[in-house]
């Protein structure tokens, strides 16, 4: 029976707030939370860590990591992205099904939950392909996957164009309670794009796409889940014109949550300068206007969920003229930085951000996780929110180093990180 | 203010004074090579390649010229046709030509940011021959050069631009160095071939190409992809010429002295009549032609300055260290 007291902490409770205090952890969950100068009383053996008024919170749930596996191991593994996210203070990753094969059958879902059971030190949950290939032609074995264990259907960034296959594959979903989670882009208008429009692609000469493509995505869906009742998750939702009817769809009751990258809460098209592709995402990132509209909506709680999208891209995927270039960009250890710069802007307070990085994607995907409440599991990260320093990606624990934040100067480190009562971020190779 | 730079990737970071120095030595090529004057040391001894991913005759064809009357040792790739089709990369292929140790040179690439991607990776000078949709430098060097010969000066005209501009390089660089020397620059296009936000570049915007070139000194048109012509952006080539097509008639708006100009080549037919390009009294579409030979050796002797100051600097450097 192993016992960890934490004292002298800043709470970070996505449920409640902020508070000092302290947690009791025994047997990989939290047995206790004790108040500002309560006493823990006698706890024999017990290992004693002093947060000295560093920030405690639930650990981070990233929904939509790309881990490489399989298809392109030298991109990133299961124990390099389970090294990366336990350095950012990621306890959880969703995983994409976007690899090579696409994960869409049982089978290879088992093998994925056997490399990241032996090899991450983090909690790894799959998802799996909506559709056959990811083609949007035919529909998985949904039920077959949920009992293996996908805890979410995705296409990811393809979208099922066909509009009665989707509404079929929502249909199917909805009987066996399994989310999916769709990419809103209108593919037609999107085709080729790899910058928004205006001034700025104009000026670089580069094929945009209008901020509308997303609401019209999004305005489809939605009658989509109105028709069929299922439940759905959009990954990224980045521009303002796209709100609206977000708001309207969870006004009337609709199973509707929203998620958005955490790049483009913090960058914005213009970032993008002189062709840097570290900088190409997707989708692309959008106007100030919209990122502004965008942070709103994540504090308001219309926007539910923040993710870091972490794809690894090797150099020779990114060393090539932007259009060509893969899009995507690496983000597990930048995540929460990243999310401090909203914090440090007066945007959003903590506890606002720990309920869209931990508490609401636990809660969308019904994991016990992402809480602070007794009897949770004891998934914790310990960070100073102020400890300023200046990235350098060469040492990201990523094996693909492809970040937008390369020489930037960020406020908020790590200093630990719990897995089930286990430290995980000082576990070497 | 003299031009210091290493390469000539865009108009874009230009000082308007340092384009008053290049169209300054090219115009005294242009007067020089009328005369049939060479300036085969200008590049003595120097190596100029040209790396062209897109198909090309005139471009090459005028930085060839201009290379080799200058002195240069002139070499001309067809890349499409080498190691492109190998799946080798453009870093790795820019990195083979370096290794030659070339001292210049003129890309053309189908992609925008293509050059500037080169241009980090070589030691030598790199020269924009136009790049994707973005910019087209010598271009718009060789238009200015044309405006100013014709016009007497480069500021305060009224300069129409017409046709796909959404596509078009060419467009960019003039708007760009237009703009730069304080002109009026109005942008006539079907909306299908406008840019978004193009407006905020301080241009006036048309769809009426009457109202647009009402009272020009200057009408630019551009080439229309034949890609693009059927349904596409536009309904139909008739359609296009009857609408944005020059002619005398929609000529006559804008002013009796306005001179015609086409970077080629051209369609006729479907963005210019055939008498209004042949028109010696309107069309200078030779003259920018000419000017373009000009405005290269400008370029490239300027930059072969720098570079040879550069060089200099740098071995003074290690003796130093030695």
């Amino acid at each position: 029976m192993t016992t960890i007291l934490f004292h002298n902490a800043r709470l970070i409770d996505p449920e409640g707030g902020e508070s000092v205090g302290g947690l009791i952890v025994q047997n990989g969950a939290i047995l206790r939370r004790l108040g500002p100068d309560e006493d823990a009383g006698d706890l024999p053996g017990a290992e004693r860590i002093d947060c000295r008024g560093l920030c405690l919170a639930p650990g981070i749930v990233d929904i939509g990591v790309k881990v490489s596996e399989p298809g392109e191991r030298h991109k990133e593994s299961f124990r390099s992205a389970g090294r990366a996210a336990a350095a950012g203070g990621v306890t959880t990753i969703v995983t994409r099904p976007d690899t090579t094969p696409a994960i869409d059958t049982p089978e290879v879902l088992e093998f994925v939950a056997r490399r990241a059971a032996l090899d991450s030190p983090v909690n790894v949950l799959p998802m799996a392909a909506l559709t056959k290939g990811r083609d949007g032609r035919e529909m998985t074995e949904i039920g077959f996957l949920k009992d293996a264990g996908a805890v979410a259907f995705t296409d990811c960034d393809r979208v099922v164009t066909d509009t009665k296959i989707f509404s079929r594959a929502l249909t199917y979903a909805r009987s066996l309670d399994a989310l999916v989670i769709a990419h809103i882009q209108e593919p037609g208008l999107s085709a080729g794009a790899c910058v928004t429009s205006g001034k700025f692609a104009s000026l670089r000469g580069l094929p945009g796409v209008s901020p509308m493509a997303e609401r019209m995505a999004l305005d489809r869906d939605i009658a989509l889940i109105e028709m069929t009742g299922a439940a759905y998750h959009a990954d990224q939702v980045t521009t303002a014109r796209a709100l609206p009817a977000l708001e309207r769809a969870k006004r009337n009751g609709l199973n509707i949550t929203a998620g958005v990258n955490i790049h483009h809460l913090t960058l914005n098209e213009l970032d993008v300068a002189e062709y840097r592709t570290f900088f190409k995402l997707k989708p692309p990132l959008r106007a100030e206007d919209d990122r502004l509209a965008v942070v709103e909506a994540v504090a308001s709680g219309l926007i539910d969920i923040i993710c870091s999208m972490h794809t690894p891209q090797d150099e020779e995927s990114k060393r090539l003229p932007f259009e060509e270039a893969a899009s995507g960009a690496v983000g597990l250890e930048t995540l929460l930085p990243a999310a401090l710069r909203l914090y440090h802007a007066g945007q959003m307070d903590l506890v606002q951000l720990f309920r869209a990085m931990s508490f609401n994607p636990a809660q969308r995907l019904g994991l016990a996780c992402g809480t602070l409440r007794v009897g949770a599991p004891a998934d914790l990260v310990l960070f100073d929110p102020d400890a300023p320093f200046l990235l350098d990606r060469s040492t990201l624990k990523s094996k693909s180093r492809n970040t937008p934040f390369d020489g930037a100067r960020l406020q908020g480190r790590v200093r630990g990180t719990w897995v089930a009562g286990n430290r995980v971020d000082e576990v070497t190779t | 203010m003299p031009y210091r730079a290493m390469h000539l990737l865009g108009i874009e970071p230009l000082h308007p004074t340092e384009i008053t120095t290049l169209l300054d030595l090219a115009d005294r090529y242009a007067d020089e090579n009328r005369r049939g004057i060479a300036h085969r040391d200008v590049l003595e001894g120097m190596t100029q390649i040209n790396m062209f991913f897109e198909n090309s005759t005139r471009t090459q064809a005028s930085f060839e010229l201009a290379g080799k009357r200058l002195g240069a040792d002139v070499m001309s790739m067809a890349m499409q046709a080498s190691s492109i089709k190998k799946g080798e990369t453009l870093i790795d292929t820019a990195l083979t030509l370096n290794a030659m140790r070339p001292d210049i040179l003129v890309v053309r690439h189908p992609q925008s940011g293509a050059v500037d991607l080169l241009a980090q990776k070589v030691n030598c000078t790199v020269l924009n021959a136009g790049d994707g949709r973005h910019e087209h430098p010598t271009q718009a060097l060789l238009d200015a050069l044309t405006i100013r010969r014709e016009k007497g000066r480069l500021h305060r005209l009224t300069v129409a631009i017409c046709g796909d501009i959404a596509h078009s390089r060419v467009a960019r660089s003039n708007i760009m160095l237009l703009g730069k020397m304080e002109n009026r620059i109005r942008l006539i296009a079907p909306p299908t071939l406008m840019p978004s936000g193009i407006a905020d570049f301080g241009c006036e915007v048309f769809d009426d190409m009457e109202k647009g070139l009402e009272g020009a000194d200057v009408v630019m048109m551009l080439r229309l992809q034949k890609e693009r012509m059927d349904g596409g952006f536009i309904p139909s080539e008739r359609e296009y010429y009857h609408r944005y097509g020059l002619d005398a008639e929609k000529l006559s708006y804008a002013k009796d002295d306005a001179i015609v100009m086409h970077p080629g080549p051209m369609n006729r037919g479907v963005e210019i009549d055939g008498t209004i390009a042949d028109d010696i009294n309107r069309s200078v579409i030779q003259t920018q032609v000419e000017m373009g030979v000009a405005v290269r050796m400008a370029a490239m002797d300027l930059l072969a300055r720098n570079l040879r100051a550069k060089r200099g600097q740098e071995a003074a450097a290690r003796e130093v260290m030695a």
